[in-house]
């Protein structure tokens, strides 16, 4: 059992600006289930990525052995070929074509490119059986569920002859009977000799089926954890995820405190397209002048949707819920209402939501509040450079215009440009979610002097953040959300990244 | 300071298309014995493509907000019908129906919008529905045959001619007074856009660069006047279309609304975001476009003095090539004014040029393709080469 049938060894990976990996060495033996943990952003999808050929040889450093044979993948393809195959979180399935005609594709069962519908079919029942999944060949995508899904996924692999399967949080969207299932079906193949690599935030999970659990923080790999000699716990595992040195990371701040200028309460909110899906289930949430206020949670968690449904309902429908400002209730259903009662949402997705990147940067900036530099609906051209030109001075956006297309700059600048265009509407709170993601630490600094400043100004500042150390270093309070509630509510003083997380995974309520 | 040839390279586009259309100028010029550029030719050219300019105006708004109109021809058809139903039929006033035409433009183009900008369905389907649907009720509106002729006072907004306040002999006064005028005020504005820019430190083109270009336009303004000058004076439709030019230039350079345009067609969801009420301002682009294209089919029909059930087939494609050639992005949220209405002349130079050279209308069709690919392949080209 202890042949090893991948190694990874020394992998350095690095993004304009952000190094996703630094040195990562990382093995898995034959016949085995190797969890890979670690927090959003620690590096799991990016090594994967790396191993599978995503990012092919050549833009990364270091060396993949796979069954002994050094392997230098351009692409997916080279990748299954030797029965390396990866199963991803947003499944790759065509919705309108059949359970037969998705598994072979790409790879039909075809002569002179004609399909041999009766082997495929017959090859699609005899994989299906494997993954115990009843349903005829011939059943679409579409007409099944998420988890019945994820077994053609699997069935996918099988039909590449796969000898390593890769899953990338392949529970994060199954109930407890499927994800049950899903994980038997992982231990019945560590019989049949096929290996797995798991990734997976379900600590439980992980602790019930993984072998062996490497732990990757920061882009560095931290231990790997031997679950058939010790007995490891999820504390243990907790422990590993988080342990880092939080000093000069986050700049200091006189924190002043008023009186409460924001309130919602009772807020529920359903999904856009599934209209029996809550997504935020009674979320009571308030920030005061001058506080930093943080949400934690998964990725999921539902905090993104609670934050647009907050800004003009930009997200969800049927919302139910009251909004208060300074103690008055306040109309905030549509995105103009939310601008005008000084609410402004800066979106974690910054190149699809923030910004328009095909224009210049001073256009971005003041998109939020035309009427500031206009007089009678025409645009004041030196007014809103002199404006703009302000904003680039003040939040340091280096760039060598105002003029300058904003996507041409590089993501903390970005950034920079979306918090400008926010400031610039004149908002008493900022959401800001997840304002350093993808931005190297120098910038991040950056950004956390300017919440800083906002918040010693007396704006309400709410943060999201998938970063736990971020929200300890930066916020004044601290709520946790998991699928769509609010599961705790802690002051950062007696906040520990022990036990946000501990509020973040249990499925049970910790209070 | 930048030299001529990259200030050439960072505005290839804008200096491009105007390039290219000089040539083809000059190329028929030569090719048909100087015909192109006489007095009585250009009055021509002007009437013949004051509509495809005029449709360009709107469809321009409508691809940068990122999307495409195919109906204009149909709708330019359709009011053309009912303008001339009005008036030869019930004998409504030529002002009336100039009225009632605008408004039933703007309420196809509500029609239109309402399917595109609230229930969301993509505006290729609902234009093409609407394609079909007008030609359709062109035919039932004139009853398959051809209703004119129109009272003068209609017919002359397409062959009338801006009246002389000078008794000068053969050659008309007023017409070279307000190109005095233009090249005047075009001046002005142009040193006072540059002294802004230099009041704000930006970098401006080098003064012997900025010499030239006025001294070229102001030359371009009076050597076309005097040769109207020499004929009828200013057609009236060309003195509209430069009113309906000036507008929709400013409009999408200076103002919030042309500004809110661009963002949506840049990327909708964060101009949603950021407060823009991207449904409406949709609808009110498509509204924009049923008045123009109302317009334009009074024209053609005023032109042609009687309103066809085969008036406008096919406007739509030259158009929406006008829009592609100056430059629009398909993609949406990129193209000018300025840049659609030298496509338009572009397409109406070589559309006029070839028929005086007794080209028939299969290649010109073909030529035309080509043209439009050619420039769009230029565009592309030209963008893969910045990156």
């Amino acid at each position: 059992m202890s042949d090893v049938i991948l190694e990874m060894r020394n992998i350095t990976k690095t993004f304009p600006g952000v190094k996703a990996l630094d040195n990562v060495s990382f093995s898995v033996r034959q016949g085995e289930i190797h969890a890979l943990v670690g927090e959003n952003g620690a590096g799991k999808s990016t090594l994967m990525k790396v191993l599978s050929g995503v990012y092919p040889h050549g833009s990364y450093s270091g060396d993949i052995y796979f069954q002994g044979q050094e392997c230098r993948f351009r692409d997916i393809t080279e990748s299954e070929e030797v029965g390396l195959v990866i199963i991803h979180q947003e499944l790759a399935l065509i919705p309108f074509l059949s359970i037969a005609e998705n598994l072979f594709l790409g790879n039909e069962r075809a002569k002179n490119g004609i399909i041999d519908w009766n082997e495929s079919i017959s090859k699609t029942k005899e994989l299906l059986d494997r993954v115990g999944l009843h349903e005829s060949p011939n059943t679409l995508i579409t007409s099944m569920g998420v988890g019945k899904q994820q077994l053609v996924e699997i069935a996918k692999a099988l039909a590449k002859k796969v000898k390593l399967l890769i899953l990338d949080e392949p529970t994060a969207s199954l109930n407890e009977s499927d994800s049950e299932k899903l994980l038997q079906l992982l231990l019945q193949f560590k019989e049949h000799g096929i290996s797995s690599i798991l990734i997976s935030h379900k600590l439980s999970e992980v602790s019930k089926v993984a072998d062996s659990i490497t732990i990757l923080r920061d882009g560095a790999t931290i231990e790997t954890l031997d679950c058939q000699k010790d007995n490891i716990t999820e504390d243990r595992i907790i422990r590993g995820m988080v342990g880092r040195d939080l000093t000069h990371r986050f700049p200091p701040r006189d924190t002043k405190i008023g009186e409460t200028i924001f309130e919602v309460r009772d807020w529920n909110v359903y999904h856009p397209l599934h209209e029996d899906r809550k997504v935020s289930t009674n979320v009571n949430i308030s920030v005061r002048k001058g506080e930093v206020v943080g949400i934690a949670g998964l990725m999921g968690a539902g905090r993104t949707e609670l934050a647009m449904s907050i800004f003009g309902h930009a997200y969800g429908t049927r919302i139910s819920g009251t909004a208060y400002k300074h103690g008055e209730e306040v109309d905030i259903s549509t995105i103009d209402k939310a601008i005008a009662n000084g609410i402004a949402y800066a979106t974690e997705d910054r190149k699809a939501y923030g910004l328009i990147l095909i224009e210049e940067i001073k256009n971005n900036i003041t998109l939020t509040n035309l009427k500031e530099i206009s007089d009678g609906g025409i645009v004041n051209e030196p007014k809103e450079m002199t404006v703009t030109s302000e904003y680039r001075d003040k939040l340091n956006i280096k760039c060598s215009s105002i003029l300058q297309l904003a996507v041409n700059l590089s993501g903390g600048n970005q950034q920079k440009v979306v918090l400008s265009k926010w400031l610039f509407a004149g908002p008493e709170i900022l959401i800001l979610d997840e304002p350093t993601r993808g931005i190297d630490v120098g910038a991040k600094y950056e950004i956390y002097t300017i919440i800083n400043r906002l918040a010693s100004e007396g704006k309400g500042i709410i943060l999201i953040s998938s970063e736990l150390p971020e929200i300890l270093g930066v916020c004044d309070r601290i709520y946790i959300m998991r699928e769509g509630r609010i599961v705790g509510e802690l002051p950062a003083s007696e906040a520990s990244q022990e036990i946000v997380m501990k509020y973040i995974m249990t499925q049970q309520e910790v209070v | 300071m930048k030299t001529l040839t990259t200030l050439f390279k960072s505005n290839v586009r804008e200096y491009g298309m105007l390039i290219a259309l000089i040539v083809i100028m000059i190329f028929f010029q030569y090719q048909t014995d100087g015909i192109l550029m006489k007095p009585v030719n250009i009055t021509n050219l002007v009437l013949q493509n004051s509509y495809i300019i005029i449709m360009a105006l709107g469809m321009l708004l409508i691809i940068v907000a990122g999307w495409i109109d195919l109906s204009v021809g149909s709708v330019a058809a359709f009011v053309g019908a009912i303008a001339a139903v009005l008036m030869v039929k019930y004998d409504f006033n030529w002002g009336v129906t100039i009225v009632i035409s605008l408004l039933v433009g703007a309420l196809i183009g509500a029609f239109q919008g309402y399917w595109v900008a609230y229930v969301k369905i993509p505006a290729f389907i609902v234009t093409l529905a609407g394609m079909l649907i007008f030609r359709g009720l062109t035919l039932v509106m004139l009853q398959g045959e051809a209703v004119g002729p129109f009272p003068t006072q209609f017919q002359k907004l397409s062959s009338g001619f801006i009246p002389d306040f000078f008794n000068y002999e053969g050659f008309h006064v007023t017409t070279i007074l307000i190109g005095v005028l233009l090249s005047v005020l075009l001046i002005v504005i142009d040193i006072r856009a540059r002294k802004n820019q230099q009041k704000y430190g930006f970098e401006v083109t080098p003064l012997y660069f900025f010499a030239v270009k006025n001294i070229f336009i102001t030359l371009a303004v009076m050597g076309l006047c005097y040769l109207m000058a020499s004929y009828k004076g200013l057609p009236t439709v060309l003195v509209i279309l430069f009113l309906l030019i000036t507008f929709y230039a400013f409009i999408t350079s200076q103002t919030v609304l042309g500004r809110r345009i661009y963002a949506m067609g840049g990327n909708e969801k964060a101009a949603r975001l950021s407060g823009v009420n991207t449904p409406r301002l949709l609808f009110y682009t498509f509204v924009n476009m049923g008045v123009l294209a109302a317009l334009a089919g009074m024209i053609v029909t005023a032109r042609l003095n009687t309103a066809t059930p085969k008036a406008g087939v096919g406007f739509e494609l030259d158009v929406i090539a006008a829009c592609f050639i100056g430059g629009a992005s398909a993609t949406g949220g990129i193209g000018k004014v300025i840049g659609a209405v030298v496509g338009a002349f572009l397409i109406g130079v070589m559309n006029n040029g070839m028929s005086l050279l007794g080209i028939g209308i299969d290649w010109q069709q073909a030529i035309k393709g080509f043209v439009l690919l050619l420039a769009v392949f230029f565009d592309v080209y030209n963008k893969n080469k910045n990156v």
